[in-house]
């Protein structure tokens, strides 16, 4: 049990004195996940809007595939990945394998369907009155989807955030498509396990509370962003 | 719902939604410019598959940084079983390897993935067992060890991952005699590496076979308070020979291969090999270089 107590002195130290590892590893961490959140949110707003917004076919055998790959395992998408990025596969000569983008491919597919998903729903429980109050206003088809966009930007910021702490928190990915090289594609969770691993309990408990430390600051200047809008 | 309907009528507040979401992606498309700058001005890089222990012990953090300093290559490295290793270098992944299961490192060479194969050093695989002994292999010569092993269904851990330790586990069970243990209750797979291993076997109070380097290490991180010790070691059986093996730039033509034998020639180096043998945890030596000096 000492190591937990040593994990939270130890977590203060390495970010007081500016540990190299430690920033190198939390510094893959965010440019792996920005790259992730913004690919995944770039292309899963509009398309989770389309899914929540129109009736059109096959729309509820879509969201049926959407909700399935909620549950995709962080292993088998890198395990995938894995197998279109390596040198003798479909995408090996774009030398993406044991690279920070690398790792984005796979954590933008793990995120995607959640930015999607989410959205959809939250549009899909927008109030109906809206439609129909903003109809006999006299507004156009453009001013209702724009204005209904605008009615759910809160639920879009939840599934920003869900996914965000999905992205940040996973370790399958980072793993097999990043190989936990030090200085390079090592992340914080990767880090995390290999520690453990190690029996180093200390220092794997010092880079979980990093890591919640980083989920707060995002969080809370959300929060910022929240009271502006 | 209607207050909400006046301001949200009002674009002002749109326009700063919008604003804030555009400079999100500016600043994210920014990153992602210096990114890839930054890679294409990184220096020349080698990218090398190796086993646990070499990474797991500290060796390579200890001994790379010269290298580097010496020949102005970039060298990174992903630490896996030595089965794994092979593969990523058979799949045209990784420009070099440094790994530890000789027959299989011959096989490697010969289907043609690798080119040219060099000694750098070795230690010895031991036995390590929790401190009652309730196998009472102490001492004895690992065949009879082995045997003791199988029949007294103390728990024994394995690699279970097809890494050099694994496959001289593999041998060590056959050539006691026995058939090699799979499902059998006392035999534990732990699909992890040998530090991992190591640490699993502790929580359950069972045997493990290790390389001599990272049971030190795991001493090391003990603190002086180990819960498994060394019970059988020191048979030609057990030695534990360390490679490097460039990949052959005839089955992948993406390798560095001209770095790659850059490492190979130095790592077999008289100041390399000096680097190794005073690579010390709590004052013991963890490998022993053996390069052949050309």
């Amino acid at each position: 049990m000492d190591f937990i107590q040593e994990g939270f002195i130890q977590a203060i130290k390495l970010l007081v004195n500016r540990d190299p590892s430690t920033y190198s590893a939390i510094s893959a961490t965010l440019r792996s996940s920005t790259l992730a959140m913004a690919a995944s949110l770039l292309l899963g707003i509009p398309m989770g809007y389309i899914l929540g917004y129109f009736d059109f076919r096959l729309k509820k055998h879509i969201r049926i595939i959407v909700n399935t790959l909620l549950s995709l395992p962080t292993v088998f998408i890198g395990l995938v990945i894995y197998a279109l990025l390596t040198r003798n596969g479909p995408f090996g000569e774009a030398g993406l394998l044991f690279t920070i983008p690398g790792i984005a491919i796979g954590q933008t597919i793990l995120s995607l369907p959640i930015v999607i998903a989410l959205t959809a729903t939250a549009v899909e429980g927008a109030d109906r009155n809206l439609r129909i109050t903003l109809m006999s206003l006299g507004a156009n088809r453009k001013q209702i989807a724009a204005s209904t966009l605008w009615e759910v930007r809160l639920g879009i910021l939840a599934a920003a955030v869900t996914a965000t702490g999905r992205v940040l928190t996973e370790v399958g990915i980072s793993l097999m498509i990043g190989g936990n090289i030090k200085w390079h594609t090592r992340t914080i969770t990767t880090a995390i396990a290999l520690e453990t691993s190690k029996g180093e309990f200390g220092m794997g408990i010092a880079l979980g509370l990093v890591l919640l430390l980083i989920a707060l600051t995002i969080n809370v200047s959300l929060v910022g962003l929240r009271r502006r809008i | 719902m209607s207050v909400r309907m006046e301001r949200n009528s009002n674009s002002e507040h749109k326009g700063i939604f919008i604003s804030v979401l555009f400079m999100l992606f500016i600043s994210l498309g920014l990153m992602l410019c210096a990114n890839s700058t930054q890679a294409a001005e990184d220096k020349e890089e080698l990218l090398m598959a190796t086993t646990t222990s070499t990474d797991n012990t500290g060796l390579l953090d200890y001994l790379m940084p010269a290298f580097t300093a010496q020949t102005g290559i970039d060298i990174r490295w992903t630490a896996t079983g030595t089965g794994k290793a092979l593969k990523l270098g058979e799949n045209c992944d990784v420009d070099v390897l440094l790994v530890h299961a000789p027959q299989a490192e011959i096989d490697f060479v010969k289907k043609g993935f690798g080119k040219d194969r060099r000694q750098i050093m070795y230690n010895d695989f031991v036995l390590i067992g929790p401190p009652g002994d309730p196998a009472s292999i102490q001492g004895k010569k690992v065949r009879q060890a082995m045997k003791a092993l199988r029949s007294s269904n103390s728990i024994f851990v394995s690699r279970g991952d097809n890494s050099g330790t694994n496959k001289k586990e593999k041998t060590l069970w056959q050539l006691a005699g026995v058939p090699i243990p799979e499902k059998e209750t006392w035999y534990r797979q732990s699909g992890q590496g040998m530090l991992a291993t190591i640490n699993v076997a502790a929580e359950l109070n069972g045997y493990t076979l290790a390389d001599r380097g990272t049971y030190i290490k795991y001493e090391s991180v003990a603190a002086g308070k180990p819960v498994l010790f060394i019970l059988v070691e020191g048979d030609d059986v057990l030695l534990n020979q360390y490679s490097i093996i460039t990949i052959n730039p005839k089955h992948c033509t993406n390798v560095k291969y001209d770095m790659a034998q850059t490492l190979s020639a130095w790592m077999a180096n008289n100041e390399a090999q000096k680097l190794i043998e005073e690579f010390k945890l709590l004052g013991k030596q963890l490998f022993t270089p053996n390069a052949d000096q050309e």
